[in-house]
């Protein structure tokens, strides 16, 4: 595997270095020389035969950082809360406002998400975060015959704004933010949340939260995606363009490195091809018209926080410093909000085992660990038992405990950015940002993001990236405790059990609801959307598209015309993407 | 059992759920060990797995499901290839399942569930040995 970091060869080692590599090194070396952690073989063996370490992402570690690796010659890291904000983007960092615990939390109806919701808040979470079911997340209503199997299983069934209330219900939407993970409905389930914000007297300019909304992420790696490209990318910047008019408060967008990492990209490659999202979001706003300082500020990003913890501080770290650069070089943006990148990190859930899940709780606590050295605006905790099913109340809790054990009593906010200044990590921080940049090009070449979704290239580099990884855990190369050493005899712990009810009641309550609601209602709002839907929308400074979805979505939304309804009806004009098979 | 015959493997997502980086990660390792594989692509319905591995001619049904839809699928897919005369093909499940649902699937004809955490190597040498020649339905 090649090395990311071609300054190796350019390395100007001090005297004191070279006397101590002769005097102190070379013997300890021949006395004992240094062993691979894993089988000696492949990504663990150089051309001579010594041992290679190596991150899990395959870039290759050093026996020792010495000021000779800094960035360049007299480095010193930039001041928190100022450009490029590698050491973060508020000066006073988690001592102002430590990181926001943001739980994912969703499973089968409304109304056991809704007591789940304020289990958390009670036990000290502070904020929300939804997942919704499969069915909603592909736009199906629970009664669908798409949906046979699958109704309250991964997430919440959300089928339409009764099924919204009821989710919220008794938690006051002014005082707690909201996080939606929801991608090819998601303009329909945040009209959903404004109309339930709106019947409870919450002032839309008041609201906080954050709209997932990152359908380029879903064509590359999460795969949930209804409409083709074009048309995606016009609901997000119709997103855009109405938060920055109605929600100023609220993130349209979360734009989404976690899922890459989780498909099974390198750390480097969630970076850039992330980053990269954000970059082609912003060229289609601005072709649209918009002015970027306008919508930019509430662009926010969602990483994955994964084993390697020294590697992932690096990438949080040039993350900021990369989109500094970006936003005023690219994009020659003035406002210093829009300069500024905020992140949401989850840990990595494809790290977790089934295996003595157990251990999963000293994983959690180290990636969390790295999320808040990175500087997270907010993190999310997977529960022990994540690689089993959705998690239990307990796996829930002490998931939540994690973070604030880290916040309580580790002392890691006491300070700012406290590894700043390292040569380790300001090394790895450097070489990520100049990792990231050569992607840059490579994309760019390429003319865009969507162009190399088209041509299949984020696609194959996370094919061959997770297959060799998995080869390299074979061959015990990559030890994964538990699973490939370090192997017992057990018994499978209790987990959290959806049966087939779920899809009943949604059922039996939308049977009522088609018949309560104005029918008629619904098919003109539907109508009216289609036709929206089907204009080029043109914007002009201040002022919305006409034929922006928003508020034709909002009217179905009123009306109580269901998810799927209203997807339907934006199938009708967009159709459906069918992707090309690589494997 | 020494294989004598090229084994053919459909592997398939069916269902709603678009996390396919097990299915593909198989279907390489399915090819490396010398199979031939096809990959039906994501949201198959059982109606449309059962067809492609008719018309496909395997001799063994992969399956990935990670979203807890597999007492809804499974059945229908068994039922489906009893119809067609197919159920000699080996039918293996990889994915997210509960410990309390394994003895049913398997009671329906799945011959092996792989979990998390499986080798490839197992999964290799257990299609090698058990699946087999597909028999002319009569």
């Amino acid at each position: 595997m090649k090395t990311v970091d071609k300054a190796q060869s350019t390395r100007q080692p001090s005297a004191e270095e070279q006397r101590w590599e002769q005097q102190v090194l070379e013997p300890a070396l021949r006395k004992s020389p240094e062993r691979a952690i894993g089988a000696p073989t492949g990504v663990n063996r150089d051309e001579d035969g010594h041992a290679r370490f190596t991150t899990i992402s395959g870039t290759e570690v050093e026996r020792l950082y010495t000021e000779a690796d800094l960035p360049e010659k007299n480095f010193v890291p930039a001041l928190p809360g100022e450009p490029p904000y590698t050491r973060g983007i508020h000066a006073t960092g988690y001592r102002g406002k430590l990181w926001t615990m943001r739980q994912f939390s969703g499973f089968a109806s409304p109304e056991e998400t809704n007591e789940r919701y304020k289990y958390l808040l009670g036990a000290g979470g502070s904020g929300l975060s939804v997942a919704f079911d499969l069915p909603t997340l592909m736009g199906y209503d629970s009664d669908a015959p798409e949906s046979e199997g699958e109704v309250g299983k991964c997430g919440v069934a959300i089928d339409s704004l009764e099924d919204m209330e009821i989710l919220f219900q008794g938690i006051d939407l002014e005082k707690t933010s909201v996080s939606m993970t929801i991608n090819s409905p998601a303009s329909v389930l945040w009209a959903m949340y404004l109309v339930v914000a709106e019947e409870k007297g919450a002032n839309w300019k008041n609201l906080s939260g954050t709209l997932q909304n990152d359908i380029l992420k879903e064509y590359i790696a999460q795969k949930e995606y209804i409409f083709p490209p074009a048309p995606s990318m016009r609901l997000v910047v119709d997103t855009f363009e109405f938060g920055s008019l109605a929600t100023p408060r609220f993130n349209p967008i979360s734009i989404s490195g976690y899922h890459i990492r989780e498909a099974g990209s390198t750390s480097l490659q969630e970076l850039a091809f992330t980053l990269y999202d954000g970059i082609e979001y912003i060229e289609w706003a601005v072709r649209r018209g918009l002015n970027v300082d306008d919508f930019a500020p509430r662009l926010s990003f969602f990483f994955n926080s994964h084993n390697d913890f020294f590697e992932e501080i690096g990438k949080f770290r040039a993350a900021r410093s990369i989109w500094y650069r970006t936003m005023t070089e690219r994009f020659g943006a003035k406002s210093e909000r829009s300069h500024k990148l905020r992140f949401h990190t989850q840990t990595a859930g494809v790290s977790l085992t089934a295996q003595q899940p157990m251990n999963n709780i000293a994983r959690t606590a180290i990636q969390a660990l790295a999320a808040v050295l990175g500087g997270t605006q907010s993190l999310h905790t997977d529960g022990f038992d994540e690689a089993l099913a959705l998690p239990t109340e307990d796996a829930a809790r002490i998931a939540l405990r994690t973070q604030q054990i880290l916040a309580f009593e580790s002392g890691v906010a006491n300070t700012v950015d406290p590894l700043g200044g390292s040569y380790f990590v300001e090394n790895m921080t450097a070489a990520m940002e100049r990792g990231a940049f050569e992607y840059f090009a490579k994309l760019d070449a390429m003319g865009g993001m969507v162009k190399a979704i088209e041509q299949g290239y984020p696609q194959k580099e996370i094919a061959e990236s997770s297959y060799q990884y998995q080869r390299a855990v074979e061959a015990k190369e990559k030890i994964i405790v538990g699973v490939n050493d370090f192997v017992i005899d057990e018994p499978s712990p209790e987990i959290l059990y959806i049966g087939e009810t779920v899809r009943e009641q949604q059922t039996k309550k939308l049977a009522l609801l088609r018949s309560r609601r104005s029918n008629e209602a619904v098919e003109r709002t539907l109508d009216a959307l289609r036709h929206a839907a089907a204009q080029e929308p043109k914007a002009e400074r201040g002022c919305m598209s006409e034929a922006n979805t928003m508020p034709f979505i909002l009217d179905c939304v009123r009306a109580y015309a269901t998810v799927g309804e209203i997807c339907a009806a934006l199938r009708d004009v967009y159709g459906t993407y069918t992707e090309t098979n690589i494997a | 059992m020494t294989e004598t015959f090229p084994i053919r493997v459909l592997v398939a997502k069916p269902g709603l759920d678009g996390h396919d980086r097990g299915a593909k990660v198989i279907a390489r390792a399915l090819r490396d060990a010398g199979m031939e594989v096809i990959y039906t692509g994501l949201r198959q319905t059982p109606e449309m797995i059962v067809n492609a591995a008719v018309q496909e001619d395997v001799n063994c049904i992969g399956l990935s499901i990670l979203s807890g839809a597999h007492n809804a699928i499974v059945p229908r897919i068994m039922t489906l290839l009893k119809d067609r005369g197919a159920d000699d093909i080996l039918v293996i499940l990889g994915g997210t399942i509960p410990e309390q649902d394994i003895a049913g699937l398997k009671a329906q004809g799945v011959a092996a569930i792989f979990g998390p955490g499986t080798s490839l190597e197992t999964t290799v040498t257990f299609i090698r040995e058990n699946a087999k020649p597909r028999s002319i339905p009569t």
